[in-house]
This record gives C-alpha cells, sequence and structure tokens, in this order.
C-alpha cells in the first residue's frame, strides 16, 4: 500500500461512504463513545489548554532541531546496541528490510500496528519475497484476514466492521463457530496469534516515539501483542517515521500523558515498551539484533513547506474523531492512508496535489479539528492554505468552477453591478433548479427569495433611492 | 452610538428580515444606523473555495464601504462574515495601502450579540417569546471567532423562551459555504443528522446567529414538514 487507497473519484467515493449506512452508525458510535471518554478524562486531567501549549512546544521545538535530536537519537542507539538506517523514500526502506530478511533467511514476520509501514507498503513488498507477514493488533488481524481491507482510521483501524461483521468474518477465513460477543471473539484470534509469535523469526513494530537522550523506542499499545513481537523474535525491526523523536522522557511524559487521552480517552494505554538495544547478556528476552529503520518518504518536503506544523502529529486520531465529515465519510472516503482532517492537512504534500487535492474538499471548515489537536495543529488553516495553493498555484480546479468564482468575484467586487444582478436575482424564485441551487436542493428546499432587499427596505424608510450608490 | 451596519449579503438579499430586525434592535437599544450601500460581500464564499486573489476585490469594497462613514464600530448579524473580516489583514500582509485600513476595519467590526452584550453591555433586550427552542451555535462564531456567551446571555433573558440542550449541539450543521453544494450528498448527510437532534429535543424554534447556517437548517426543517421555526437571534429578540 502507498498514501493513495483508491481508485475511485472523489464523487464515487462520497457515494460508496454514504451509502453504507451500517459503515456510517458504526463510525457514529465510535466518535460519540470515545469523545465522550476523551472530554471526561481531560476534565480530569485538568488544564487541558495548557497541556496542549506544552505538547505544541515540545513537538515544534522537535521539528526546529531536528537534524540534532535526530542525530543524538541514533548515537544513542547504536550506543545501545541497535543498528541504525536512514532511508529516504518507501523504495530505500523496503531494500534495507528485505536485505535483513534475506540475511536471517526470515519466512515469517509478526508485525505490531504500524502506520509507517502500511505508507510504504512493507507487506505486500514482504508477501512477494515469499515472507509470511501477520499482523497482530486484532483490528489490523481482522483486517488482514477480511483479504485485505484498509484500516479506516489510524487508531482504530477496524473502525468500520462491528462485531457482526467481525464474527463473519473469522466464521468464514478461520472457521470460528463462537458468538459475536467481544471476548470470545478476541480469545480465538488471541490462540492463533500466540503460536504466530513463538514461530516468527522476526518482529515488526513502528514507534511512537524515540527518546534522543538514551536511543530507546517508546511504543504504546492496548493489547500487548507489542511485547510479544519485541520480546520473542530474534529479530527486531522498528520502522520509525523520522519527526517522531521526543528529547528526553520528560517530554515523552507529556507527549504519553496527551496521546492515550486523545487516542482512545484512556489515562494511559495498556502497555508501554521502552526498548533500549537489544537483549543484553543479563535480560531474560528481547531481540538478539534490533534494527531502526529512520523513514524520510516525503517528510523533508512537508517540514520546508508551509504545513510544517502537521509533522507535531503524534498519530493520536482524535482530529478525524471530532470530525463531523469523518462521521459520515469514513477513512476509506478519503482515498488516503491518512484521513479525515490529519489527511487533508498532510496528504496533499506526501503525495503531492495531482494526485490527493481532492482530499481537501472534505471538509465544511468548521474547525472543531483544531479545538482538539492535542498538539495544536493548524488544521483548519492548513486545509484553507491547501485549497488556494490548488486553486491559484496548481491550477487543478475545473475551468467551470473557475469560470463561475471569477464571474461572481466581479459581481461583487463592483457595488453597481452588484447592486444590478442582485436586483435582477428578485426573480430569483423563478430560477430553474439547475447548476448549484439543484445540487443544494438535493437534502434540502431552497431558501424564498423576498421582493425586497434589504437595502430597498432601508432606502425606503431613509427615503432615498440606494441604486444610485 | 453611531455605528456602520454591515449586512452581509445573505442578509440584504435571502434572509432580509435578518437585516431589518437587526437595525430594529440597534436602534431599539440607543444606536443611530448608517448603511453604506456600496458595500457587497466579504468574499468568504470564494476565499473558502481558494481563490483569495479573486476575492481581494470585494474585499476593497467592502473595506472602503464600511470606512467610509467613519462610525466607531461596524456591526454584522453573522459570526462567519465578521470572522472573514478580522481575517482581512492576513490577506493585504504587506501592502501599504490596504493592509492598515483592513486592519482598522478589523479591530472595529463586532457581531451583533457580542456587540450588545460586551459593548452596549446590555444583556436584556426586554424580548418575549414563548416555547422551547434549541440555539445552534454556529461553528465560525463560536470556535473560531470565540463568541460563545453572548447569544447564550441574550436568550437566556428572553422572557418565557426556554433553552433545550441537544445531541451533537455544537457539530457543524454541514453548510461550508460552496461545501454545501460541491459535496451535496455529504453536506446532505450532515443536516440530517443535525435537524434529527433538533427534532429529538422537542422544540418550537430552532434560533441560530448566523444566517447561512439557518438557511440551511431550516431547508432541511421544511423538507422534512417539521413543524419547528427557524428564527435568527435578531429576530428571537426582537419579539415582544
Amino acid at each position: 500500500m502507498s498514501i493513495k487507497t483508491s481508485t475511485l473519484n472523489l464523487k464515487q467515493r462520497m457515494q460508496q461512504s454514504l451509502s453504507n449506512s451500517f459503515l456510517r452508525a458504526s463510525i457514529a458510535n465510535a466518535q460519540d463513545w470515545i469523545n465522550q471518554k476523551r472530554e471526561t478524562c481531560y476534565a480530569e486531567l485538568g488544564h487541558f489548554e495548557q497541556w496542549r501549549d506544552l505538547a505544541a512546544d515540545i513537538r515544534s521545538h522537535v521539528l526546529d532541531n531536528l537534524d540534532y535530536y535526530l542525530d543524538q537519537f541514533a548515537r544513542n542507539a547504536q550506543k545501545a546496541g541497535s543498528t541504525v538506517h536512514f532511508a529516504e523514500n518507501a523504495g530505500e526502506a523496503l531494500r534495507i528490510a528485505s536485505e535483513i530478511f534475506q540475511q536471517k533467511k526470515a519466512k515469517k514476520a509478526v508485525k505490531s500496528k504500524s502506520m509507517v509501514t502500511e505508507e510504504i507498503g512493507l507487506n505486500e513488498a514482504l508477501e512477494e519475497m515469499g515472507v509470511e507477514i501477520v499482523e497482530t493488533d486484532l483490528g489490523e488481524y481482522l483486517l488482514q484476514v477480511d483479504g485485505k481491507d484498509k484500516p479506516s482510521h489510524i487508531v482504530v483501524p477496524a473502525l468500520h466492521k462491528n462485531r457482526q461483521r467481525i464474527r463473519e468474518v473469522l466464521a468464514e477465513q478461520k472457521g470460528y463457530k463462537g458468538d459475536d460477543v467481544p471476548e470470545n471473539m478476541t480469545r480465538f484470534v488471541r490462540k492463533i496469534l500466540r503460536e504466530a509469535f513463538l514461530s516468527a523469526d522476526i518482529g515488526i513494530t513502528g514507534c511512537n516515539f524515540a527518546i534522543a537522550e538514551t536511543g530507546a523506542v517508546a511504543l504504546m499499545t492496548n493489547e500487548g501483542n507489542g511485547r510479544f513481537a519485541t520480546s520473542i523474535p530474534k529479530t527486531h525491526i522498528v520502522f520509525m517515521g523520522m519527526e517522531r523523536v521526543a528529547p528526553t522522557f520528560e517530554e515523552l511524559d507529556i507527549l504519553f500523558s496527551m496521546l492515550a487521552r486523545s487516542a482512545v480517552g484512556a489515562r494511559a494505554s495498556v502497555y508501554m515498551s521502552l526498548l533500549t538495544g537489544p537483549r543484553a547478556k543479563t535480560d531474560a528476552d528481547g531481540p538478539e539484533e534490533l534494527h531502526i529503520i529512520i523513514i524520510d518518504n516525503g517528510r523533508s518536503k512537508v517540514l520546508s513547506s508551509p504545513f510544517k506544523d502537521v509533522l507535531r502529529c503524534i498519530r493520536c486520531g482524535s482530529c478525524m474523531l471530532e470530525c463531523p465529515a469523518f462521521r459520515h465519510v469514513g477513512g476509506h472516503g478519503y482515498g488516503a492512508l491518512y484521513s479525515g482532517p490529519l489527511g487533508a492537512a498532510l496528504v496533499p504534500v506526501l503525495g503531492g496535489y495531482k494526485a490527493h487535492w481532492d482530499i481537501t474538499q472534505i471538509c465544511s471548515l468548521c474547525g472543531a479539528c483544531n479545538d482538539v489537536c492535542p498538539v495544536r495543529i493548524p488544521l483548519y488553516e492548513s486545509i484553507l492554505e491547501h485549497r488556494r495553493i490548488i486553486a491559484e498555484d496548481e491550477k487543478l480546479t475545473s475551468w467551470i468552477q473557475d469560470a463561475a468564482f471569477s464571474q461572481y468575484g466581479n459581481v461583487i467586487g463592483n457595488p453597481a453591478i452588484y447592486t444590478a444582478a442582485t436586483k435582477l436575482t428578485r426573480l430569483g424564485n423563478l430560477a430553474p433548479r439547475v447548476g448549484p441551487l439543484k445540487e443544494w436542493a438535493k437534502a434540502r428546499e431552497i431558501p424564498k427569495i423576498p421582493n425586497e432587499r434589504f437595502r430597498d427596505w432601508f432606502a425606503k424608510r431613509k427615503g432615498t433611492d440606494n441604486d444610485n450608490a | 452610538m453611531r455605528i456602520s451596519f454591515f449586512v452581509t449579503c445573505i442578509a440584504d438579499n435571502v434572509l432580509t428580515n435578518v437585516g431589518i430586525k437587526s437595525v430594529e434592535l440597534l436602534e431599539k437599544l440607543g444606536c443611530t444606523i448608517d448603511f453604506n450601500p456600496r458595500q457587497t460581500c466579504c468574499g468568504q464564499p470564494l476565499v473558502n473555495a481558494g481563490y483569495q486573489g479573486k476575492a481581494k476585490k470585494s474585499m476593497r469594497v467592502l473595506i472602503d464601504a464600511l470606512l467610509e462613514d467613519a462610525c466607531e464600530y461596524v456591526v454584522a448579524p453573522s459570526g462567519s462574515c465578521v470572522l472573514q473580516v478580522k481575517e482581512f489583514p492576513r490577506f493585504f500582509k504587506g501592502d501599504s495601502l490596504w493592509e492598515p485600513k483592513a486592519k482598522l476595519l478589523a479591530g472595529k467590526t463586532w457581531e451583533i450579540t457580542d456587540f450588545i452584550v460586551n459593548v452596549l453591555k446590555i444583556t436584556d433586550t426586554g424580548a418575549e417569546l414563548h416555547g422551547r427552542a434549541a440555539y445552534h451555535p454556529s461553528c465560525h462564531m463560536s470556535r473560531l471567532l470565540g463568541v460563545r456567551e453572548p447569544p447564550l446571555q441574550l436568550l437566556g433573558n428572553i422572557k418565557g423562551l426556554e433553552l433545550a440542550p441537544f445531541k451533537g449541539q455544537d457539530k457543524c450543521c454541514g453548510f461550508g459555504g460552496a461545501f454545501s453544494v460541491e459535496m451535496p450528498d455529504l453536506s446532505g448527510a450532515m443536516v440530517a443528522e443535525k435537524v434529527r437532534n433538533i427534532a429529538d429535543a422537542g422544540v418550537d424554534y430552532l434560533i441560530g446567529a448566523d444566517g447561512a447556517c439557518l438557511m440551511n437548517i431550516e431547508g432541511r426543517i421544511r423538507r422534512e414538514g417539521l413543524n419547528i421555526q427557524v428564527l435568527h437571534i435578531v429576530e428571537a429578540l426582537m419579539k415582544a
């Protein structure tokens, strides 16, 4: 998989998403439930705005000094016995990974949830090499079992599936015979995964945060699968987006506290693993080799763009859970791996405007995302600026649209024309239901146009004729 | 107090009564109203669609029209349009002629409820309206302009009016300017959910402070044939 996840156009994707009432109900339920938990646990913590200031400052500071912290992290990780690789793009990251697999003659890998591996298309590449790769995050596992379904949310990847659908998938693909009680289905999957952990040659994880001070990789999971993937297989490969650095444990503390709350409305993630180098002689478990692949894949481009602040993102997904458009569209409708407001702000830079201009249209500019982002990314402003670039610099809007907006600009840019035109639209109730009015009328009635404009009323009242303005 | 009234294009042309009631309300509260007919539209539909450059002509027209009468305050019955005017200085950054003018206008422009409560220092307009009402806090006004309390304070003092909270109260109604016609199905799904929640609250009125959102919500209420009257807050505040 790469950033682009659909060959359908915007209209087709909207139709597909909006006609899926099952999907929409699942997302709405998940949004309401998790958002409520998030609000409760932030209320309990208190000082949400100050926490956001602090977290935003930390992330901005790291981005401003990323070269320094990456260097410090790499040196300390190597000192701790890890092998650090830098990959400029997806191809390089995959080449490095495949070399490790070949060297280890690895045939089976277990994987903990990671967005950056989705971004570079790791699973497909490894499968092509004949490696069996097992997703071990429950949600990701269900997607994999369901014939390569794709994550629809960065934290809750199977958000679009409810338990009835999950039961069906497990029954069809894995011979599950039980009911749709989540605990029972989880127990069933757990048995399969335990066997995979024990037989895997390589464990693969992402990286929530990399601690520059010590070279440690911090992993936050809620199911404990991350621990198995990093303690049983003899080799562990970490795939890390290059912006994921935290200077010291002190900053990690802040970011960790916010990530769990913003992502799932929990005070802390169930597990946090801090992995500093491979197994030491005195350790009871852990991999013999730990490789860290630090991946750019367009992030430098974002860093040097006007959208640098988007790289502050700690991948909590709260903007998606708060977004009223995401509520009806779901992750898949965005046509990109990163969806919701974050996707609309990040993907056009990461994947290019030409392929992804339309992701910025799935937004009513309500600004709700800005209010919940734990690192204060100006999502609303970023989306608005993308739209400007798309229309004015990249010229990706249609000529019909350009012409219509030019026309509108000319009318409102000239008081005499505006006054004449708005007088003419008094005949508006006769307006045929075409163009924008037709689109408007799909869901709602067209407003009645009064015979008199405000300006006519005001002029009459004052006894002047404003048409001579 | 002399006020230059910024009617907004929607209230000028479609929701005419919003413009009329705004003027009557401000006059009732002791203001004198100037209306400069050279004003057109703030250009927000263009900006939101990405056509910032094409919007500048109308911004200059509006700046000149609203500054011409040199009133101490400019007042508009729309948080969204006021937000746009407050953004003008950003669009004219570095322009030695227009940036100062844009700043001057942005500094003296007020959303009407914010103006009544925080400038006129009035929270009770002496209105009376009997029934149960849902209040929709428009996104631009409440989140981005930050005007959250004034409309609630004013509504809270309307005699006979009971304010009912409803599910998803602070969520977007799905209007979003050109979004409502560019993404009609998504926008339609959003407004349908909004109206379902309003209807579930069992209200007689839906009150808001932004004409565009009200036009959207009312269109859906009429489509569903619901017996809920949609009022702009100035209309509610002029009921007696």
